[in-house]
This record gives C-alpha cells, sequence and structure tokens, in this order.
C-alpha cells in the first residue's frame, strides 16, 4: 500500500502531494517539512532511501528520487517493494516527460490538475494499478478531451446565455 | 444575485491566473492567499457550476500546496458534483478526496451522487467515483454501495474492473459483511488472464494476507499457480508478499513453494524481484538451507553492487538473516565493517547494526575497539548511534555479555571522552549501576572516576556534565579504594567546578563531604602508621565499637588504599580547601547546593578545632575535645559507609497495602496524619526523595547537630522502621547491622532499568563476593521479565484480532463455506473463536445447510437486517435478489471449474477430513 506521494523542490515547496489516507492540513504541512529537512541534508549518490518510521508512523518506508530541481517521494509499508517503488518513480517521471516534452518544475506548477489526472491513473486509493507510461498517457488523454468537451458546450456560460435570452 | 453571477463569471480567475499572480505577487504571500481566499469564499456562493467549479479548483490547489483549510467548502464540493459536466465532477471528486474524512458532517449525502456515477456507462465516470469511494468510504458508504461495487467486479470494461477490484479492499475493511456478496467474484478474477487485473487482485489479496494470513490459506493452489506462471514481475513480487505470510502456517506449502521460488531467484533479471525473492526466503523460508544458500549468494552480489541502493538492501537482508543464520554475517564480516566507513548513513546504520548483532562474549572487547576508533572518525551524528549501540548491546540483560568489567568501565570513560560523545546520560546511567552491581570491579571504577575528575578541560563540555556527576558519585562512594583521597579533594573543589549546573554542583559537594569524612576517620579514628599520638589512642578506645562497622571493609581498608600518607598537615589544609572553596556558595541561589555546602561547612567547624588541637600536639587538653570529635567522625562515617545495593523496580509494590488504607483518598486532611506520627526521624526517611544522598545527608546533618545520645536512639528508630518494612528492603548479605544509612529509594541508574527483581538482586549480590570475576550472565533470565513480556504480547495479538475479527471472520466463513470442509471443529481451535454468538449460530445454519450456496446468499440477507436501517429497506429486496441471480449463475459456473467440483465432492465425506489439516486441500500437496 502506497501511503503518500510528494514532490518538493529543492527549496522545501510543496508541489504535489497526494496523501491516501485523510490528514489534517497542518499535518500534511508538518510532515512535508519533516521529509524536506532530511532529503535536504543528504549527499548525492547515496542510497534513495529513507527511514520514514520516525516521521510517518510505524511500517512505513520512504524512496526519493531527485530529478534537477525537484524530489519525488513515494511513502508506502511492507506490502510495497523498496525497488519496485523505485522504478514506479521513473514512470511517473517517464510519464510527466512524455506529457510534456521534458518536464521541468514550471511545467508541475501550471499543471496542477493534469499531474494529479497523471498520478490517480498510477495509483488508485494507494494501490498500483497501472505501470505502463504508455497506457497512462493513453489514458489521460481521453480524460483531458473529454473535459475539453464538457467545457466547449459551455463556452457561453449559462448565467450570460440567460441573460441573452432575457 | 444574477447580476454578481454574471460578474463573476466574467471576471473570474482560473487557476492559471492564480499561480500567475501568486509567483509575481508584491504584496507578500500569505497576504495574496488571503485575498484569493476570500475571492473563492464568494464565488463559490455563486449559483453558476462553472463558477463555482473554478473557485473550488482554485481552493483545492491552496488547500493542497499552501496548507489551507477547506472544510468549509464541504456541501460546495457535492453541489459541483452534480454537474453533468464531467470537467465539473472532475473537479467536485478532486476536492471530495482531499477533505473529506470520516466526520465531514456532509458525508452521507454523497451516496446518492456515487451510486448515479457507479453506474454510469462512462468508463472516467465510474473511475472517478471508485477512486473517491477508495478515499472516503466509511462503514455505510460501503454498506450502502456494496452492491453497485458487486456489479463493477465483473465489468467487461477493464479500466473499470482493475478499479473495483482495488476498491474492495476499503470496502471490505469498513464492512466486513460485504465480503459475504463480493468474495466469489474476487476470487474469480484470480483466474483471470489479463495481466492487469491480475496484478489489482494479487494486490489486494497482499494487503488482506498481510493483516491476516491464515483465512487466505484455502487459495495457496490458485496463488500457486500465478506464482509459476506470471510473466509480469509486479504481480510475482506480489505473490511473494503473499507467501511470505503463508508459508509459516503450513509447512507442506513452504515445502511445495520453496522451489518455484528458488527458480524464480536464479532465472530473474529483475532486482527488485531478485530481491523480494531473497527477502521472502530469508524471513519466511530460513529453514531451508539450500535456498537460505542460494539467497545468501544473491545477497553477496547486492553488497558488492556499486548500487548504494543494492547494497544497502543487501545489508538489510542480512539483518534478517542474521537473527536466525549468524554464520552468513561472520561470512561477510569484511563487506560489513568495510560499509561502516561508508559515505551513505543508511549504509552505516544498517552495518553497524549487523556488527552488532555480531557481538558476544569473546569478541566484544575487540568490536567495541575497532567501533570506538569508527566513532572518533566518523559524524557526530552516526558517532553517537554508533557510541549508542554498544552502550546498549553491552548492558543488555544485566551486562550479560561483559566478562571483563576493569575493561568495560575504561572503556565508559574512554568513550565519554570522544569529542563527539552525546551519551553521557547513559554512561552515567551504567558508571552508577556498575558500581551498585559489580563489587570487584569498584578499584577501577574509582581509578576512571578519578582520571574524568582531575581533568579540568572536561568541565566544559555540557554533554560530558552527567558523566561527571556520576564519576564525582563514584569517588565520594567508593572513596575507600582511592589511592589518593586527597586528590579526590582538589578535584571535587577546583575553581572550575561552577561550569557544572547546580544540580550536579551539589552531588559534588555532597562526595567531598564523603571524602572529607574518609580521610579524616583515616587520620584520627583508625589513625594508621601516620596519624598522630592523639588519634590512635582514641582508634584504641573505640576499638570494640568499630568492630560492628563492617569488618570487610576494614580489612580492605588497610591493605588497598592510601599509599599517599595523611598527615594532620593535610588535613588541615584539606580543611582550609574545604572552607575556601565552599563558602562563596553559601550565598548560592540554587537551594540544594547551597544547604549541602552549609553542611559540609558546619562539619568543618566542627572538625577544625580538633585538628588544629591536634597538630599543637597539646596532648591533655586534646584528648578530652579529641574524643568528642572523633566520636563525630567515626559516627558520619559509619553513616557513609554501610554499603549501597540496587533496589528492584517492583519493590514498592510487594509492601502490602495495611488493612484500612485506601490509596485513593483524599490527602487533604494530610496534616492530622502526619501529627500522629510520634516517630520524629520518620519524616527524614519518606519514599519520595530524588536521590538517596539528600537521605544521608540530611541524616547526618541530623546527627552532627544532636549529641550521640540521640542519634543512636533515631539509629534504632531506623532499625525498627526497616524491621517493620522490611519488605521495601533488599535482603542483604550481610548481618542486619543497625545502620544510619539507606538504600536508594529511587536511584536514577535503576529507573531504567526493567530486568530487574528482588530474586535475581540477591543473586547477584551473591555471586560477586566469589572472587572470580564472573558477575551474572551465567544465571537464567529472571522469571518476572519473561512474565513481562508475555504478559504484553497477547495483549497486542488480542487488539489485532479484535480489529480484524469481523473481516477475517466473514472471509474464513465464505471460503471455507464455499469449499465446504466441515469447519465446526478446526474452528474451534482457531485464535478468534470468541465471536459474537450472533455469528456463531449463522455458522451452525450454515453448516447444517452446506451446498447450499443460495442459502449462503439468503442468511447474508438476514444478516444485512441487523445492520441495515430503515431508509435502506427499499434496495434490500432488489440486493437480495441480485445476489440470488448470480449466486445461482456462480452455481452453474462453478461446475466449469473442475477442482471446486472435486472438492465438492470430497465434502460429502467429511468426517474423514482431519480437521486441523484441512486448511489446504490434499490435492495440492
Amino acid at each position: 500500500m502506497i501511503k503518500a506521494v510528494m514532490v518538493m523542490n529543492t527549496q522545501g515547496k510543496s508541489r504535489l502531494a497526494k496523501f491516501y489516507e485523510y490528514l489534517s492540513v497542518e499535518k500534511q504541512q508538518e510532515l512535508i517539512r519533516g521529509f524536506f529537512q532530511v532529503l535536504c541534508s543528504r549527499a548525492e549518490n547515496v542510497s534513495n532511501f529513507i527511514d520514514a518510521e520516525s516521521i510517518f508512523g510505524l511500517d512505513s518506508r520512504l524512496v526519493y528520487k531527485h530529478f534537477a530541481t525537484l524530489y519525488f517521494v513515494f511513502v508506502f509499508d511492507s506490502s510495497e517493494n523498496e525497488l519496485a517503488v523505485l522504478d514506479l518513480i521513473q514512470v511517473f517521471v517517464e510519464t510527466l516527460d512524455k506529457c510534456f516534452q521534458n518536464v521541468c518544475e514550471l511545467d508541475i506548477v501550471f499543471n496542477y490538475s493534469k499531474i494529479h489526472t497523471i498520478l490517480d491513473e498510477m495509483v488508485f486509493g494507494g494501490q498500483v494499478v497501472e505501470t505502463s507510461s504508455s497506457e497512462i498517457m493513453k489514458a489521460v488523454e481521453e480524460i483531458s478531451k473529454l473535459e475539453a468537451a464538457s467545457n466547449a458546450i459551455s463556452l457561453i456560460p449559462k448565467s450570460a446565455s440567460g441573460w441573452r435570452s432575457r | 444575485m444574477s447580476g454578481p453571477s454574471l460578474m463573476d463569471s466574467l471576471f473570474q480567475r482560473t487557476l492559471e491566473d492564480l499561480i500567475k499572480g501568486l509567483r509575481q505577487q508584491l504584496i507578500g504571500e500569505q497576504a495574496f492567499i488571503s485575498k484569493a481566499l476570500e475571492e473563492i469564499r464568494k464565488e463559490i456562493k455563486s449559483t453558476d457550476l462553472s463558477t463555482k467549479s473554478t473557485a473550488l479548483l482554485k481552493l483545492c490547489y491552496l488547500s493542497n500546496l499552501h496548507f489551507h483549510d477547506m472544510s468549509f467548502a464541504a456541501f460546495h464540493a457535492l453541489e459541483v458534483l452534480s454537474s453533468p459536466r464531467f470537467s465539473h465532477k472532475k473537479i467536485g471528486y478532486h476536492a471530495i478526496s482531499l477533505s473529506f474524512h470520516d466526520s465531514t458532517p456532509v458525508l452521507l449525502l454523497i451516496t446518492n451522487h456515487l451510486r448515479k456515477d457507479l453506474t454510469s456507462t462512462n468508463e472516467f465516470e465510474v473511475s472517478l467515483s471508485l477512486q473517491c469511494l477508495s478515499r472516503i468510504a466509511n462503514a455505510d458508504l460501503a454498506r450502502d454501495l456494496t452492491p453497485e461495487v458487486f456489479t463493477l467486479l465483473s465489468s467487461n470494461k477493464l479500466y473499470v474492473r482493475k478499479r473495483a477490484v482495488a476498491v474492495v479492499l476499503r470496502v471490505f475493511e469498513k464492512y466486513p459483511d460485504s465480503v459475504r456478496v463480493c468474495f466469489k467474484r474476487l476470487v474469480e478474477n484470480l483466474e483471470n488472464y489479463d495481466p492487469q487485473i491480475l496484478s489489482a487482485v494479487v494486490g489486494v489479496f497482499s494487503e488482506l494476507a498481510c493483516k491476516d494470513p491464515r483465512s487466505y490459506l484455502p487459495l495457496a493452489p490458485e496463488f500457486y499457480k500465478i506464482l509459476v506462471d506470471s510473466k509480469s514481475n509486479w504481480i510475482s513480487i506480489k505473490v511473494l508478499k503473499i507467501f511470505a505470510k503463508l508459508a509459516p502456517l503450513e509447512p507442506r506449502l513452504a515445502n511445495r513453494v520453496v522451489e518455484p521460488i528458488c527458480d524464480l531467484m536464479r532465472k530473474t533479471g529483475a532486482k527488485s524481484l531478485l530481491f523480494e525473492c531473497v527477502r521472502t526466503v530469508v524471513t519466511s523460508f530460513s529453514e531451508y538451507e539450500s535456498a537460505v544458500r542460494l539467497a545468501v549468494e544473491k545477497i553477496r552480489e547486492f553488497l558488492v553492487d556499486e548500487d548504494p541502493n543494492l547494497k544497502y538492501l543487501g545489508l538489510h537482508a542480512l539483518s534478517i538473516v542474521a537473527s536466525k543464520h549468524l554464520w552468513v554475517v561472520s561470512e561477510n564480516k569484511e563487506v560489513v565493517i568495510k560499509s561502516l566507513s561508508d559515505p551513505d548513513p543508511n549504509i552505516k546504520i544498517e552495518s553497524l547494526r549487523l556488527v552488532m548483532a555480531m557481538v558476544s562474549e569473546h569478541n566484544v572487547a575487540e568490536i567495541s575497539k575497532i567501533l570506538v576508533n569508527y566513532a572518533l572518525k566518523s559524524d557526530p551524528l552516526f558517532c553517537n548511534e554508533i557510541l549508542g549501540s554498544i552502550l546498549s548491546t553491552c548492558s543488555r540483560n544485566v551486562y550479560e555479555i561483559i566478562v571483563d568489567f576493569d575493561w568495560y568501565v575504561s572503556l565508559l570513560g574512554e568513550m565519554s571522552r570522544i569529542p563527539h560523545c552525546q551519551m553521557g546520560e547513559e554512561i552515567e546511567n551504567q558508571f552508577i549501576d556498575i558500581g551498585l552491581r559489580v563489587k570487584d570491579v569498584r578499584p577501577e571504577l574509582v581509578r576512571v572516576a578519578r582520571d574524568l575528575l582531575i581533568d579540568p578541560a572536561l568541565l566544559g563540555n555540557s554533554f560530558l556534565h552527567r558523566v561527571l556527576s556520576a564519576a564525582a558519585w563514584v569517588s565520594g562512594e567508593y572513596v575507600e579504594f582511592s589511592r589518593n583521597p586527597l586528590e579526590f579533594m582538589e578535584a571535587l573543589l577546583q575553581p572550575r567546578t561552577s561550569l557544572l549546573p547546580p544540580s550536579i554542583m551539589a552531588i559534588y559537594i555532597q562526595s567531598a563531604f564523603k571524602v572529607l569524612v574518609f580521610c579524616l576517620h583515616t587520620c584520627f579514628v583508625r589513625g594508621g602508621s601516620t596519624a598522630g599520638v592523639s588519634a590512635s589512642a582514641s582508634y584504641e578506645s573505640f576499638d570494640d565499637l568499630s568492630v560492628e562497622n563492617g569488618a570487610d571493609s576494614t580489612v580492605a581498608h588497610g591493605q588497598t588504599c592510601t599509599s599517599a600518607p595523611i598527615t594532620n598537615e593535610s588535613i588541615v589544609n584539606l580543611l582550609k580547601l574545604v572552607e575556601l572553596a565552599l563558602s562563596p556558595l553559601l550565598g548560592s541561589h540554587d537551594v540544594e547546593v547551597q544547604e549541602r555546602a552549609r553542611n559540609l561547612l558546619g562539619f568543618v567547624d566542627l572538625i577544625k578545632l580538633e585538628a588544629l588541637n591536634s597538630s599543637g600536639q597539646e596532648e591533655n587538653d586534646s584528648e578530652r575535645k579529641g574524643v568528642e570529635a572523633t566520636k563525630i567522625i567515626r559516627l558520619v562515617h559509619d553513616a557513609f559507609s554501610k554499603e549501597l545495593g540496587p533496589v528492584s523496580l517492583t519493590a514498592q509494590g510487594k509492601v502490602p497495602v495495611p488493612d484500612g488504607l485506601t490509596l485513593n483518598e483524599n490527602l487533604g486532611d494530610l496534616e492530622t496524619i502526619c501529627g500522629d506520627i510520634e516517630l520524629p526521624s520518620s519524616n527524614t526517611f519518606s519514599f519520595g526523595y530524588p536521590s538517596e544522598e539528600k537521605d544521608v545527608s540530611s541524616f547526618s546533618n541530623l546527627q552532627i547537630k544532636e549529641d550521640s545520645g540521640q542519634s543512636n536512639e533515631s539509629t534504632s528508630l531506623l532499625a525498627e522502621h526497616r524491621k517493620r518494612h522490611g519488605l521495601y528492603y533488599l535482603p542483604s548479605g550481610k548481618s542486619e547491622v543497625i545502620s544510619n544509612d539507606y538504600p536508594p529509594a529511587n536511584d536514577p541508574a535503576l529507573l531504567g532499568d526493567n530486568n530487574d527483581n528482588a530474586s535475581d538482586l540477591v543473586k547477584l549480590t551473591a555471586e560477586s563476593l566469589v572472587p572470580k570475576r564472573k558477575p551474572n550472565h551465567s544465571k537464567p533470565r529472571p522469571v518476572v521479565v519473561k512474565l513481562d513480556e508475555v504478559d504484553e504480547k497477547p495483549v497486542a495479538v488480542k487488539q489485532l484480532e479484535s480489529r480484524d475479527d469481523s473481516l477475517s471472520g466473514a472471509v474464513r466463513d465464505i471460503l471455507f463455506g464455499s469449499e465446504d470442509i466441515l469447519p465446526t471443529s478446526s474452528r474451534s481451535n482457531l485464535p478468534n473463536s470468541n465471536r459474537k454468538g450472533k455469528k456463531k449460530q449463522h455458522m451452525i445454519t450454515q453448516v447444517e445447510s452446506k451446498e447450499n450456496v443460495v442459502d449462503d446468499g439468503n442468511s447474508s440477507s438476514r444478516r444485512r437486517k441487523d445492520h441495515s436501517h430503515g431508509k435502506e429497506r427499499r434496495h434490500r429486496k432488489k440486493n437480495a435478489e441480485e445476489r440470488n441471480e448470480t449466486d445461482r449463475k456462480e452455481k452453474e459456473s462453478s461446475s466449469n471449474h473442475p477442482r471446486r467440483h472435486k472438492s465438492r465432492q470430497r465434502a460429502e465425506e467429511p468426517l474423514k477430513v482431519p480437521p486441523q489439516t484441512s486448511v489446504i486441500p490434499d490435492f495440492l500437496l
């Protein structure tokens, strides 16, 4: 079971946070700060694991990956494999890369909804349901189309059309 | 309202505008956000759903990434959900899964929205609502939506079906009775050939098996098939996780599975799968020698890999093996020790753990030496990690692995001098603890304490203050082993002690008091070769009395101590030194320091006269006076010379509560109760003092002020007290001396020590009397400790069981019911046979109507009646019908499965199957 997915930049600013059990926003902030403290103290080229039990509670492990200015962090419990989750991060980043052509931090900043959509296609309620980035891309594109279609009808806002017909 | 909503929707800022604004704002982020929030609060009230949903999306953004509470928008999120447009719905569901929790008041209003979307023809809408359900479902939601989820479990859209499978986990957890409805379909999905579905189902089962593996043993054949056939690493990993839980429960299963796992281990190229195989073998198949050897081979590959992740995991796997096969660690000793200097902190800590696992009484000295060297070289954090693990390993089970205590005590001294050492408190505890427990090590302990005390540089390091306080205590308590007590006095009273915190300062003064008394006693009372004539005379006269005073210690004094002569002259200097050092402390702001300084100075005042006199050689005069002063010295020395022993943590509990004493009574009338107590000294002996020294000091203070006759009286009172409360004291090996001292009621060194009980301590003291320096490790561990452990464990297990009880119970009902291996007999020895009577009854009905699957459906709907509320009634009929129908279908389809069929046939003669082996069908094994 995956417990949380976080993306934060090297300044400690949260760029994506998803917790699969409810946590109050204060608690979320505290956790993200806690993890960042540990992450930023780590050198390059060391292992990608952190002891998360002191921060996240019993039976929790943490795997992170550092890309350019971003940390991608997955927290999970003993029913996941550490190396498999590491691969999962890779899939996530690859998908982002395909989606935004050379993804950078700004893409993630400005595409809040899309990032969540991508993640939701991969991880469903804490369980991994899709590990192929092309499948994820397909679904995300479908969803975007659907969203666009439903918005197209509403190009003229309802209130405005009501006003016109008056 | 239509006016503002039009303006809102035309000029509303989108999320992108918000983000841009946030990046370019000049008024400060917080100010900008609160302005935006204000805007959102207004927009979200709009009747136009587009405006509303945009506002909601912005709110989600601020909540998710800037941590602002969005619970106020719960109802608005529901409204957005009702929009026919997909984009609005998506925002609504996103908001709900971000902010809803079990106590959100509008949670129940969501049921119908979810139901509508779960039955939608658009797979993405279904997916959204499933996603939401997986995040927020509570018991009510899970119960009400079980039928919809059940239908989706056999949806022909893979996209939907795998999500329905995944959501089942949450539904089961929140509403265990749904197992009766959904479990069969879930199991059917195990036989699906689509890897995506399979991956989802196996994922669900690995989560379920984590919590209660025993219930899923009957599914072992299916898992076995998947393990052998699977092409996907992801699925294999999950199946391995399941087998890691199942195998320890059923040896025949382990026998069967171990070979395929080894095959997988040999063949696979994926590191993740390889590691999972290794981990499965070392955790659950550790008795299969060949498998373990293969795993160890792979671990070795991990250990020498360049990738720090693999190296770390290799060490981690090694530490799992270490508990059962220590030889594996010793085989890889070099890699492990080399890893101690790895740049990666994870690897260092893991290898430290492994090194500590290798420690035994033969190599503890060698390993500690290596580790201390590493500690000197490494960063403060890791240094303390090392020191901490040395301390905890060595002190485990009352210093089980330590044979040479002289060595260990000097190691403690060495460790406290390491620059980054922050383990002062632990070292302090061990110094005192060892002092109390191990008699033979005391001379060495005093030597180490001396080295620490006389070094003025150490006083500046605040981390060392706790160690110094222990050293000071040791120097006072065991001063008779010192070669040169005068040196101690100088060390304890050196000017730099002003750097110490007051509480430790107080210990220094108290220890100085003890050392001073010892010096005076040696000089005047015991006389010895160097003491003055008058002193030796008085020694003669008191000889008969002092015999009482622990013969063994006097013998020890005569032989081991005082190589440096204590002369009258040095005593005079000593007294001067005390006065010089302590008089400024009389004005100390700390009560403790002030009081103790005053005690000591008062004592010095009493003694000074005699010391000066005897140095003046005025025999006639001094003899009379000397007698009196010597008496005082002797009494105070007696007060300090009784040995302090450790006190069991459970000692207090052994005092029986007297009749008529209610411990919960209000203590408001304590005054009157205390007034009734006639014994004046009993106040001195209250149980609540923080350390034993205070008791001693206040008592000795009492002694000094009163004349000797009175103090004798109080001694006898103490004896009486001891006699009455004898249980509270440890039975000491020595004859019951009427003694002035008092065992430490609350010695800080003992507070952390759970491994104690009185009987153990008796053994300990008895053993430490034996000259061979081999204290206690050959003794069996105290029984009480084990009892404690046993007591604790079932509590934890019980909690776990009661939590999963209903779920696993339901799963078992289904599984055992469907296999129709009559579970009545085996059930009785299942751990959670204490289920509710209602369920048992249900079981019985099920057993009576075995084979009747339709009845199973009926009974589950009957059970639903117990839980369901009135408003749910109209669904129920439909649900029951639906279920009956599907059950019938299942019955038909089950004939396609030869395996099931077979097991049913076998079930015709159910009693032949021995109940305890019935968990797995025999044809597999």
